[in-house]
């Protein structure tokens, strides 16, 4: 009983995870493969012939390549901040963890309130004296607009999940590392780049890896934002399965998601080795 | 001693404290800023919603939450939600709760396979598993009901309530079990009378990030839900014809139990993470 017990509490998380997790994976990618009873790359085709395709795939990796970038950036500084504040510690923490727990449609529409004709920063440009009446900033003359709207509402949200894991990979290393470096003369910055950053490796493997995947399936802040203005591959995906009821095709995107989620999880992986023997 | 502490050092750690200062101001303002905006969005009339140009400050008015909560399908949606979320939230908590217990107190062949599982789950894009599962369920019955959606918010969940209970029981000392086990007690009782009771507030913590998880989701809400839609499904599908104010309402709708359940979890939110990376 004692050797079977560890087994038996792992059979209900495994079990789910298999038919919840494993099956589907499986069976979209044989979705993507069948048309009409039979085997055939026919979804792929048509996916890749539709106008929208090439535009839905560039700027899904263009809005990772813009955004996740700034919020390595930013999430180091909110961490740094965190990790060497003495006082009101766990009040900055909580505020910068309060976008974890809104979700991308509530983003959105925040970035909206913003952005939107009658919205703040029309109004504030106004008072300001920079431009005589409103401007429509989200309409498709101004895709870059659009684009900026996205950025900022998805840097927004979604820096806190990339600070709270660094400040959890932060905590983790030994304070004597710093300190010798420090008593051989390195200024803060050398300490910060030669000391802090390797030894945060494994935690930036973790927080990139999750990062770039939730850049991937960006949906419902570029709908709330851009409409169909600015087609993205999770948006065309939800299109192809919910408006034109087609599968096949839908299941064909979701490929193209989940085979650059891997491809980047693969080079995220190889790119932040440690070995074994180098950690702490 | 650097050069800059021997020319003025009083001057330089004045001035880097400024620095310091306003760096952080500016960071708790642009995470904070962005919220009250919409706040004062959704407490303002629908008139002055769309009127131009805007005060920063709301009038409390509670004309667009009126529209917004007397809107047709709302209730519904809000109900709906609450229900997957506390579905979502039972299935995390069983079936990842006994998962973690076991990596946590056990070496056993195989372990490191089922360790690679979870992780691998973070991998993956899982909203897109609602494509085939949607199928699936028109097959089982479960298309478009509670349970089904909760399904795929549980494998959204499930990975983050393991890891979560794994560092939780992993900092639960195995001296305190085994002194229970030479007292009598069994091992179910030890883990009843002993264990239970010093992680009863990071489950509940892992709950409530369960909670969240499903309260926020999106794309498989809008892909598996068609007459019990959820909160996020139905403002996504309304969102091209539904008037500014009820955007704006259902948005502060959505984000204010956020608010509360990170405050409530944010002694926790780091037992994610800090031993999960390794």
């Amino acid at each position: 009983m004692p050797r079977a017990l560890p087994y038996l509490l792992l059979l209900p998380a495994t079990l789910f995870l298999g038919v919840f997790f494993l099956y589907p994976f499986l069976q979209v990618a044989a979705d993507s493969a069948l048309r009409g009873g039979e085997w055939t790359l026919d979804n792929y085709r048509r996916m890749a012939s539709h106008w929208k395709f090439s535009t839905a795939f560039w700027n899904t990796l263009l809005l990772a390549a813009l955004v996740v970038p700034i919020q390595l950036a930013m999430a180091l500084t909110m961490a740094s901040v965190v990790t060497k504040l003495e006082a009101g510690r766990s009040t900055l923490l909580y505020i910068f963890a309060i976008p974890l727990g809104i979700s991308d449609l509530a983003a959105g529409l925040i970035w909206l309130a913003i952005f939107e004709q009658s919205g703040f920063l029309n109004s504030i440009l106004t008072t300001l004296g920079v431009i005589d009446q409103p401007v429509l900033f989200l309409s498709y003359q101004n895709t870059w607009v659009i684009l900026l709207a996205i950025v900022l509402a998805e840097v927004w949200r979604a820096t806190a999940i990339m600070m709270v894991i660094i400040v959890a990979g932060m905590g983790l290393i030994p304070k004597e590392y710093g300190e010798a470096a420090e008593v051989f003369g390195a200024s803060r910055w050398q300490r910060f780049t030669r000391v802090t950053l390797p030894m945060l490796k494994p935690s930036l493997q973790t927080a990139l890896i999750l990062r770039v995947i939730l850049a991937f399936e960006v949906f419902a802040v570029v709908v709330a934002l851009g409409g169909t203005q600015f087609p993205v591959l999770m948006g065309e995906t939800y299109h192809w399965q919910f408006t034109m009821q087609d599968r096949g095709v839908a299941a064909a995107f979701a490929m193209v998601i989940l085979g650059i989620s891997v491809a980047f999880t693969l080079v995220i992986l190889r790119l932040l080795h440690v070995p074994k023997e180098a950690r702490v | 001693m650097s050069a800059a502490d021997t020319v003025a050092p009083d001057a330089v750690r004045q001035s880097g404290r400024w620095v310091f200062a306003t760096g952080v101001a500016l960071l708790v303002l642009w995470v904070l800023v962005p919220i009250w905006l919409l706040m004062v969005n959704a407490l303002s009339s629908p008139a002055e919603v769309t009127a131009f140009p805007k005060s920063l400050i709301p009038s409390f008015d509670t004309g667009s939450m009126a529209f917004f909560f007397g809107f047709g399908g709302v209730l519904d949606a809000l109900w709906n939600s609450v229900q997957v979320a506390a579905v979502t939230m039972i299935l995390a908590i069983g079936l990842g709760a006994p998962a973690g217990y076991a990596l946590s107190r056990f070496d056993f062949p195989g372990k490191e396979a089922f360790r690679f599982l979870v992780i691998m789950t973070r991998a993956f894009p899982l909203p897109l598993l609602a494509l085939p599962l949607a199928v699936m369920f028109i097959r089982t019955g479960l298309d478009d009901t509670i349970l089904g959606l909760a399904l795929v918010h549980a494998t959204l969940a499930l990975p983050f309530a393991v890891l979560i209970t794994f560092s939780l029981f992993s900092g639960i000392p195995v001296e305190l079990e085994e002194a229970a086990w030479s007292l009598g007690c069994n091992r179910v009782q030890a883990f009843r009378k002993v264990v239970l009771p010093l992680a009863a507030p990071g489950i509940a913590a892992s709950a409530v990030f369960a909670f969240v998880i499903s309260w926020n989701e999106v794309f498989a809400a809008a892909v598996l839900t068609i007459q019990n839609k959820t909160l996020t499904a139905f403002l996504l599908q309304s969102l091209d014809v539904s008037p500014l104010h009820l955007k704006f309402a259902g948005g502060a709708v959505l984000v204010i139990p956020a608010l509360l359940f990170i405050f409530a979890v944010r002694k926790y939110l780091f037992a994610m993470w800090g031993i999960a990376n390794r």
